[in-house]
């Protein structure tokens, strides 16, 4: 079944081929054609994956490697490049919950795009596109088809942002997210040319992972260093992580099935998976891995602050994503890269399913985002709020939920690895209490207290149809379970998920990852012998995480239910801060200032001074003087036979003076 | 050689004439006649030069296909004409264009014609005898050849600056032909001083030894000429110029095929003739590109006018074809050349596009539209392809290029590789921005709330480069296995000359040093 890998992808592309060019006609036909097509198609990628999955899990774990390729794509000389995937545990593992969280979120889509006219036939081609180029992402066994995947998630997200496209905003959005992809994409790209040049200087001419990072030994630690940040750089777009990380809360103009699918739980995570997947490589590198611990601590904190004071139902949500995507790289940075994919997991799931809950809240709302106009939801909309209180209790990191075991575990091994710092695990900390106050000021601001919409909003409150909340309802329940995965080992668990990931961590299967592993290996594992040290500490830390959480919670009961006055008297106290905050720390507009504007300035003077100016002016310029010295030329030629005697009178009297002059000199 | 034993480059070359002739029986009045006329002639000739693909041999590195015919012998001139992997996906792109040229000109000319569409063909003509031509006077006789059929589709057919756009473009180009006519008949004179033979062969140019003072002169010559065509900063300005006047196939040739001929120019003469001078020339020829590729992908951003945006956006994606093409490796130059095909895709499609706006409105100020999505579904998608295939997202013809010329530049010279990539992000600023105007946004404006959709011409005309855009992007092995070998040969024999050059140079250093030491030691011997 192996060597049918290329079925992941092909599903969704034939979903594209068939909707993006019969869709018009379809729609006008049959509009249900469509959503079967789209979703049958990542239904039947979901399918194979599980079937590939399983035959994997079958394998003992050192040969659980496997490469398919299919064929030869961009070649030239010593340049050989395939399309080519390669299943392994960590590739299986993203791809069994992109699919299967695409297709729930494929289904949801079924009710919540279900009353916009002429336009759904274009929504599933984009999201079946968007599966196709993320299947790739992650099933590549090489950085450059990698890289088709991670510009092809970015378009579709550009596309899907700016699906509403008459909304300006929106089209704008859109353009910002692409563009500031395409920033870090730069240094992808950048990065794949030094790796691939720099190991070819030693004979190995490949992007293809299972050759590159066995050698990667041979380059020099600081060429490793540049290579490893340049990567990192296209993470920090890509993941939305400081500084790139302005137009993800943007992107929430899109639809919010799409936020759940590629703003929260899949694409995002793509960074993440870059860097677990080149943890050879960054283990290589203590500059780079610090480098990647510390953006990832103050994103978490950062993003979480901003979260405090937004009223955007989904801005909230875009700014938490933004925030854990934070912990994961400050797992990832820290050398926990299986914790880090860990929390990717459950992630998927609680932000998965609190989007599409906010998606059903806005449904229900007919299409009201702002939380101050919202309360009162959670009689008219159970389902929609308990499945929500879930995924919160959950990313909040209340004990027994999918989102403690994998925080914890990447708190923990913040301070306690060799590349841990108290430090990280304070801001790391922190965050986790701000988590707690935001979701749960979300919570109570949705659907507790009396409901402040306007009659006619109100009239039409309602609990979303069955294609919406049955995804919402196995979501939740994979935001409870999933956390079982990966039961550490001081809760008396096994950490499952740990070793399932051991293969690609370090030390490959067997024949692979020799040299540059042991290195690698020894940093991977050197986390989780601390764990066995100190169980006391890591009972301590655990215990005073779980604390600050609850103390959010808590401050936000007091302020959002008990005594709800208290936000504005606050907000007037810190004043200053609190529009700092409210306004993003006004991050977009330095950008606008300090680098939109100036570069526009440039261009301009390029065109109209340089170009226009300069260039041009000496080319008309020539023409110019050509033109009058012809003009005042022409005057000799009249035709008067009498100026032509005149000039040869002149002439001759000229040449007399001339000699005359020569002689006597 | 010619493996088919039929002068198949001939017919192709010279099919075109024989449908000008046909064209211009017709009577001026039967338009719709005209223009089927040149379409069927179009896609006959198409036709016709399928078998160069189908039979062309990509294990050697030979020329194909030759035919010799002497034609002015006292001066050792011949007709000689061949094909080798760098010319061969040229001249299909420019049978494959024309057809689509002569397409979307259907409804958009309506004044003389007749005469429009000998132009077209009669310029066909020329763009492939100056691509098959072996022999320097034959090539220089189609080189000049091709500007006055276009130089009559701009200044006849074009915009309210037409004239000014026209004489601009035929003095840039003229300047630099004439600095290559004297190059050209140096070389042969100093051929024939050498080796006593009169000869405009080029294979057997490629073959003498020119001291490297002469060849510093000769190949600034050929390089002047060259770089306007392509055109290179600081000599790019006629370009915006002349597109934004010239009629939509005008532009399409211009951006598709034309500039390619400077391109071709220094693959085919300028680098094999005067490799030592070349190489020195590397630095320069590099550091333009990459201001080429900056500064055009900036000058882009802020321009009001489509049209316009798009002719700055080629200065940029030519910028890389030459950065690629003096790597001197594998990757860059097969790059380079996929990118030329991918620029005559890509920018061909977007100037079609723009016309066929052009043509609804009647401007093409971006401000003026916005929101068209909304009316033109069809056209939206096209329009996004193009630009996808613009800024080189992988899965499109133009990544494949960029990506090859990229590694290539970065063996060659790092620093410039990094420069280059920076106008990856600018070029998806400008053309996403325009995007972002024209089709999005809300339909404000009353004039183009009744817009039509394509048609099915227009369908047809867009949608082979659509498709190629995708094949292209995902098969570019079926391009490029075709140039390898010529290509390697081009590299090995570049080396080797060079190599050759540069030991000749420093063996005569080491005499002027050996004679200058000697002279120290004896001065009085000198007298």
């Amino acid at each position: 079944m192996f060597d049918l890998v290329w079925l992941i992808p092909i599903f969704p592309a034939i979903g594209v081929l068939i909707n993006g060019l019969l869709g018009r006609r379809i729609e006008a036909a049959n509009r249900s054609i469509i959503h079967w097509v789209a979703c049958g198609a990542v239904g039947l990628s979901f399918l194979v994956t599980c079937i590939i999955f399983f035959e994997m899990l079958g394998l003992p774990a050192e040969e659980r490697l496997y490469e398919y390729t299919w064929f030869n794509w961009i070649s030239g000389g010593v340049l050989q490049t395939f399309v080519a995937y390669q299943i392994d545990p960590l590739s299986m593992l993203m791809c069994m919950f992109v699919t299967g969280v695409g297709f729930l979120i494929h289904v949801y889509s079924i009710g919540y795009m279900g009353h916009d006219e002429g336009r759904y036939y274009r929504y599933f081609t984009y999201l079946n596109l968007f599966m196709f180029s993320m299947i790739n992402l992650i099933l590549a066994n090489n950085f450059l088809l990698m890289f088709l995947g991670w510009e092809g998630v970015g378009l579709c997200s550009y596309l899907l942002i700016g699906f509403w496209f008459t909304d300006e905003a929106n089209a704008i959005a859109g353009k910002k997210a692409f563009i500031t992809n395409r920033v870090g994409d730069f240094c992808f790209i950048i990065g794949m040319l030094m790796l691939f040049c720099g190991l070819g200087e030693h004979g190995v001419w490949s992007l293809r992972f299972s050759e590159v990072f066995p050698n990667v030994h041979l380059l020099s630690p600081e060429v490793i260093t540049i290579i490893c940040l340049l990567f990192f750089a296209g993470c920090t777009a890509k993941s939305a992580q400081i500084p790139l990380y302005v137009w993800l809360p943007d992107a929430m103009a899109g639809p919010t099935p799409v936020s759940a699918l590629i703003h929260a739980a899949t694409m995002v995570t793509s960074g993440i998976y870059m860097v677990a997947r080149s943890n050879i490589l960054y283990s290589l590198s203590p500059v780079a891995m610090a480098v990647v611990a510390v953006v990832g601590a103050l994103t978490a904190l950062f993003a979480a602050t901003i979260g405090l004071a937004q009223n955007d139902i989904k801005k909230v949500l875009a700014y938490s994503t933004v925030s854990q995507l934070g912990y994961m790289f400050l797992g990832l940075g820290v050398g926990a890269f299986a914790a880090g994919m860990f929390h990717v997991l459950t992630h998927a799931f609680f932000k998965a399913l609190l989007f599409m809950g906010a998606g059903s809240v806005i449904h229900a709302m007919s299409g009201e985002q702002d939380m101050r106009a919202m309360g009162g939801l959670r009689k008219k909309t159970p389902i929609t709020f308990w499945t929500m209180l879930i995924a919160t209790l959950a990313i909040a990191g209340i004990p027994g939920l999918s989102g403690f075991f994998s925080k914890d575990e990447i708190l923990w091994l913040a301070y306690s690895s060799p590349q841990g710092h108290f430090l990280l695990w304070l801001i790391g900390a922190v965050a986790a209490g701000l988590t707690a106050f935001y979701m749960f000021r979300l919570i109570f601001m949705t659907f507790f207290n009396e409901n402040r919409a306007s009659e006619e909003v109100q009239h039409h409150i309602h609990e979303s149809p069955a294609t919406m909340t049955v995804p919402l309802i196995i979501l939740a329940f994979l935001s409870v379970f999933g956390g079982y995965l990966g039961v550490p080992h001081a809760l008396g668990g096994s950490n499952r998920f740990h070793h399932y990931l051991e293969p690609v961590m370090g030390l490959g299967p067997g024949k692979l990852l020799q040299k540059a592993g042991a290195v690698a290996h020894e940093a991977a594992h050197h986390g989780a012998e601390a764990a066995h040290h100190s169980l006391t500490a890591e009972y301590i830390l655990m215990a005073i995480s779980v604390v600050i959480a609850l103390i959010g919670i808590f401050i936000a009961y007091t302020m959002y239910i008990k005594k709800q006055d208290r936000p504005k008297i606050l907000a007037e106290k810190f004043r200053l801060l609190h529009q700092l905050i409210f306004n993003k720390w006004y991050v977009d507009e330095l950008y606008s200032f300090f680098i939109v504007r100036p570069f526009h300035a440039i261009s301009s003077f390029f065109w109209k001074g340089i170009d226009v100016v300069i260039i041009d002016g000496l080319v008309n310029g020539i023409a110019a003087v050509v033109g009058w010295s012809s003009r005042v030329m022409r005057h000799m030629q009249s035709g008067y036979v009498q100026s032509y005697a005149v000039s040869v009178v002149l002439g001759t009297v000229a040449l007399l003076i001339y000699y005359f002059l020569q002689m006597t000199g | 050689m010619n493996t088919l034993n039929f002068p198949i480059i001939s017919l192709v070359t010279f099919f075109p004439l024989i449908g000008a002739l046909v064209v211009m029986l017709i009577h001026k009045e039967r338009k719709e006649a005209l223009r089927k006329a040149a379409l069927i002639f179009s896609l006959v000739e198409f036709v016709i030069s399928l078998p160069l693909l189908i039979y062309f041999n990509s294990g050697t590195h030979e020329m194909q296909f030759v035919e010799q015919v002497p034609w002015i012998e006292s001066f050792g001139i011949s007709y000689f004409v061949g094909i080798d992997g760098i010319s061969l996906w040229i001249v299909i792109l420019t049978t494959f264009i024309t057809p689509i040229c002569v397409l979307s000109s259907w409804t958009y000319i309506q004044k003389w014609v007749k005469e429009y569409m000998v132009c077209m063909l009669f310029l066909e003509a020329a763009m492939i005898g100056a691509l098959v031509a072996l022999d320097l006077v034959l090539f220089y006789v189609f080189w000049e050849l091709m500007l006055i059929p276009m130089y009559l589709l701009i200044g006849v057919w074009g915009g309210p600056r037409r004239i000014y756009a026209a004489v601009k473009f035929f003095l840039f180009t003229a300047a630099g032909s004439v600095f290559m006519l004297l190059a050209i008949i140096f070389l042969f004179y100093y051929n024939y001083k050498v080796t006593g033979v009169y000869t405009f062969n080029l294979l057997e140019l490629y073959k003498v030894n020119i001291p490297v003072s002469i060849q510093f002169w000769l190949c600034t010559a050929f390089f002047l000429s060259f770089a306007i065509k392509v055109p290179m900063f600081p000599l790019h300005t006629w370009l915006p110029d002349a597109h934004v006047e010239a009629p939509t196939a005008g532009s399409v040739i211009l951006a598709g095929v034309l500039l390619k001929m400077g391109t071709y120019g220094f693959l085919r003469f300028a680098m094999p003739l005067f490799p030592y001078a070349t190489h020195q020339y590397i630095p320069i020829i590099a550091t333009l590109s990459v201001i080429g590729i900056v500064y055009g992908a900036m000058v882009a951003m802020v321009q009001p006018d489509m049209k316009k945006l798009v002719a700055y956006s080629s200065v940029s994606h030519l910028g890389i074809v030459m950065l690629g093409l003096f790597a001197f490796n594998m990757q860059g130059i097969e790059g380079g050349i996929y990118q030329m095909l991918n620029h005559g895709v890509s920018t061909g499609a977007l100037f079609l596009i723009v016309g066929m706006l052009y043509e609804r409105r009647h401007t093409r100020m971006i401000a003026d539209f916005g929101g068209l999505s909304k009316v033109m579904p069809i056209l939206a998608t096209f329009f996004m392809i193009a630009t996808l295939s613009s800024i080189a997202v992988p899965g499109t013809n133009g990544f494949v290029g960029e990506f090859m010329v990229l590694i290539g530049a970065y063996r060659s010279y790092p620093v410039f590789a990094i420069i280059a990539v920076s106008g990856a992000i600018l070029s998806a600023m400008y053309m996403l921005w325009m995007y972002q105007r024209v089709m999005f946004c809300s339909l404000d404006k009353p004039e183009n709330q009744n817009l039509k959709d394509l048609n099915a011409r227009e369908i047809i005309t867009l949608l082979p480069l659509a498709i190629l855009v995708f094949v292209m992007g995902f098969f570019p092995g079926l391009f490029l296995r075709k140039m390898d070998a010529t290509v390697e040969h081009f590299i090995k024999q570049y080396n080797q000359r060079y190599e050759a050059y540069a030991q000749q140079q420093t063996a005569q250093l080491d005499m002027k040093i050996a004679a200058a030491l000697e002279g120290t030691k004896e001065p009085a011997a000198v007298d």
